[in-house]
Parts: C-alpha cells; sequence; structure tokens
C-alpha cells in the first residue's frame, strides 16, 4: 500500500486538466448547440419551436449519466467505437446544449420588445436583427447566468469517470484505492474542484451586480 | 448493418427496475423533505443568530455548491466509516443527497427571506411577536411562496443526481440498469427503459410539485383570499 504523497497529489492534479479540458470541449459544442437551439425555440415555425422545446424538456428531465450511457451504448451498437474523451465530451454537449438553449432563450426574450420593432422599421432582416441589435444586447444579459451554468458543468464532469475516462474524480478513485486515505485523497479532489468552482460562481454573482447597477438607473 | 434491438431480456428482470424505482423515489422524496427541513433551520439560524452563525451558514452553502455532488457521496462513503460512522450504501445516498440539497435550499430559501420587505417584521415586532415568532408565522410563508418555483426545480434536480448514487452501489434505478446489464448484456435496451423511466418520474414530480404550489401558494392578493371562501375558513 502506497501512502498519499506528492507524485499521487501531482497525478490528481494532472488529472485536473482533463476536467478543464472536458469543460472547455463540451461548452465550447453545448454552445454552439443551445444558441441555435435558443433561436429555434423562438422561431415563428411551429415544427421548430416544438421540436426545440421536446429536446430541452427530454434532456432536462433525465439524468446526465443516462445521456453519457445513452450515446456510449447506442454509438457502440452502430459499431462506433469513439476513445472516452470524445465519448464523455459529446454526451456533455447534449446536456449543456439543453441548459443554455434556455438560459440564452431567456436572455433574448428579455431583450425589450421595442428593439425588435426599432430594428425592423429600420428594413433588417431576421438575420441582421439578431446579428446587430438583440444578441449583442441578450449576450450581456446571458453572462451571469452562463458563467454560474459552467460551474454545474465542471461538477458533472466528474460522473463521465463512469466510462473510464480519467479526470479529477476518478484519480481521486484511483488513488484512493492504492492508498485506502479517503479523506486525504477527496479533500484534495474536493479543493481543486472548489478553486475552480469558487472564483466562477463569484464571477457570476459580480457580474449580476455590475448588471443590476446598470438597470437601477 | 442490422441492429435488433431485444427488449425481452430486460422485461424479465422487472422486479428489479420496480425496486429500483421504489428506491429512487423513496432517496428523493427523502431528501428533498429532510433537506428542506434542515434549509429552513439553516436560514433561521443564520436571520435569528449573530454574524458568526451567519459565516458558518454560508462556508457550508459555498463548499457544498462548488464541489461535486459524485465527491461529497465519495467523501462520505468512504470517510466517515473510518471515524466510526459505519454506514450502509443507501444510508450513505440518503445522507449526502440530504446534505447536497441542504445547501441549495438554504440559498434559495434564504433569497426568499431577503425579498420579504423589513416593514413586515417590523409590523411583526411591533405586535410583540418574538423574532422566532415572527420568522415562522410572518417570513417564512411569503418568502417559500416566492421561491417555490426555483426551489421545485432544485428538487426535480436532486431526483435526478439520484442517479450518481450508482457509484456506490445503491440499487436504485440506475443501479438497477448497472446489474440488469451485467446479467442481459442488454446495455442499450437497458437505458433506454431506464431513461424513460427517469423521463416519466421528473415529469410526475414536476407536476406534483405545481400542483402542491398552486394548493399552498395561491397567487392571489391578500384581500382577494379574505373574500374568497377558501381563505375565509384560514
Amino acid at each position: 500500500m502506497t501512502t498519499f504523497g506528492w507524485p499521487e497529489f501531482l497525478f490528481i492534479l494532472r488529472a485536473a486538466g482533463w476536467t478543464l479540458l472536458l469543460t472547455a470541449v463540451a461548452f465550447a459544442i453545448g454552445s454552439l448547440g443551445g444558441g441555435a437551439l435558443a433561436i429555434m425555440r423562438l422561431s415563428q415555425s411551429h415544427f421548430l419551436s416544438r421540436a426545440a422545446r421536446a429536446y430541452i424538456l427530454v434532456i432536462q428531465s433525465i439524468p446526465v449519466l443516462m445521456v453519457l450511457f445513452m450515446s456510449y451504448y447506442g454509438l457502440s451498437l452502430f459499431g462506433i467505437e469513439l476513445p472516452a474523451f470524445f465519448a464523455a465530451s459529446a454526451s456533455l454537449a447534449i446536456y449543456v446544449s439543453a441548459y443554455l438553449a434556455e438560459i440564452w432563450r431567456g436572455s433574448i426574450e428579455s431583450v425589450p420588445f421595442q428593439q425588435w420593432e426599432a430594428s425592423s422599421s429600420l428594413a433588417l432582416t431576421r438575420t441582421q436583427q439578431y446579428r446587430y441589435v438583440i444578441i449583442p444586447q441578450a449576450i450581456r444579459i446571458s453572462l451571469p447566468p452562463t458563467v454560474g451554468f459552467l460551474v454545474q458543468l465542471v461538477k458533472n464532469t466528474s460522473i463521465v469517470s463512469v466510462v473510464g475516462f480519467v479526470e479529477l474524480s476518478r484519480a481521486g478513485q484511483l488513488v484512493n484505492n492504492a492508498t485506502f486515505r479517503p479523506f486525504q485523497v477527496f479533500a484534495a479532489v474536493a479543493t481543486i474542484y472548489f478553486l475552480i468552482c469558487f472564483p466562477l460562481s463569484r464571477l457570476s454573482r459580480y457580474l449580476e451586480g455590475v448588471m443590476h447597477a446598470s438597470r437601477g438607473h | 448493418m442490422r441492429i435488433q434491438l431485444q427488449f425481452e431480456p430486460v422485461i424479465a428482470e422487472l422486479d428489479l427496475i420496480l425496486h429500483g424505482i421504489l428506491l429512487t423515489i423513496g432517496l428523493s422524496a427523502g431528501a428533498i423533505i429532510l433537506g428542506s427541513a434542515l434549509a429552513i433551520l439553516l436560514v433561521g439560524f443564520k436571520s435569528l443568530a449573530g454574524r458568526w452563525a451567519g459565516a458558518l451558514v454560508d462556508a457550508y452553502v459555498e463548499i457544498m455548491r462548488n464541489t461535486p455532488f459524485l465527491v461529497q457521496l465519495f467523501m462520505i462513503f468512504f470517510g466517515l466509516p473510518l471515524l466510526g460512522f459505519r454506514m450502509a450504501g443507501t444510508e450513505a445516498a440518503l445522507l449526502a443527497m440530504t446534505l447536497n440539497l441542504a445547501a441549495y435550499s438554504t440559498e434559495i430559501i434564504r433569497a426568499g427571506v431577503d425579498s420579504i420587505h423589513k416593514s413586515q417584521t417590523e409590523a411583526g415586532l411591533s405586535l410583540a411577536l418574538t423574532r422566532l415568532q415572527v420568522f415562522r408565522y410572518i417570513v417564512l410563508k411569503p418568502a417559500f411562496a416566492r421561491v417555490w418555483p426555483a426551489l421545485s426545480s432544485q428538487f426535480v434536480l436532486m431526483l435526478l443526481a439520484s442517479s450518481i448514487c450508482s457509484f456506490i452501489s445503491v440499487p436504485e434505478l440506475s443501479g438497477a440498469a448497472a446489474i440488469i446489464e451485467q446479467r442481459t448484456f442488454r446495455s442499450f435496451e437497458t437505458y433506454i427503459i431506464v431513461t424513460c423511466t427517469y423521463l416519466l418520474l421528473a415529469l410526475s414530480l414536476k407536476a406534483l410539485l405545481f400542483w402542491l404550489g398552486r394548493k399552498f401558494f395561491p397567487q392571489t392578493s391578500g384581500l382577494a383570499r379574505i373574500e374568497t371562501k377558501g381563505g375565509a375558513r384560514r
């Protein structure tokens, strides 16, 4: 039995890099999907709007773990064997897209209606309205909840350890199995998560304060 | 390539799934009730006791909200036995879920309590109610009414997060899925059925919480409530 020393800690720290990378990739892919879904949801076409709504409802009503298993085993059913990292980021991206879609839909809707009227009176097309008038304002509104959601994402990357991908939590499990010092090991793991998430939570709260200050006057 | 889905072997393990459903419901219900109760205690403690108590509650909330549920679960399941608290997986799961949900609910309910105007508390105090009575009879219910939607979605998230308890071999719904998968080797079929079950559970919980909200926190003004028959009886 090994002890929980410096090499073990470095192993955990390196795995934290994978957690960050997983978060970044899932967020990047998920935000593309989420943006598209948010606009579909607000589209005038009933079909598009209903489809986006159904997707969001279903993904938000099943555990991320099930999204992970479904995409993992679903793909292998078609004979596609993805490396664990891609399977994990793909399924996290599905989860991210549904939640970001809902956050961003709210942000787009909270841009005052007059902005739509004013821009259409200037003969802008719908795409131009989104591009030049609505989205720049919606992004500002969406920043605090989006950063807040990022915290949820970082924490939820912990479950991809189940498909064998060694990120922060899995590294903690492995070290714990070797050293059997659960308190030290998981306290170290929890501290690293905390050091990633807490500044983000603070940033989210700070941005919210900035928004409120500008709205008050 | 032809893909054949065989649901029969999975259906044959129906009792395992049913048992899993009951355990998922039990764990979630337990965590929601115990977690909310703890959250109310913490909010009350924070608003009634001194600044140190407040800082302590804040620290608890921030630590729980900024670390993954999985790590909290491991800490409790693997760590507590070393301190002499030996417990089964299901008990560890319930404890972890309760502590986790309590932290989130504390934050939500505190926001509700903060949103109650100071004049309400002052009016209560001027009627010679104690601070505890003011909190209990004047502040708490309207605070709950205001944050009920946020609280409801947190409860649903907890139901979904209960799936993570399968990591420590608790045979709740996704734990049952893992067992069935090992027995039948029909992974995809198993997870289709289990995912649909989660969907059904989550939607039912949403509907139940919406109904409870309508029943206990009707969105009418105080005057309207006095004038309607239901309000007069109260």
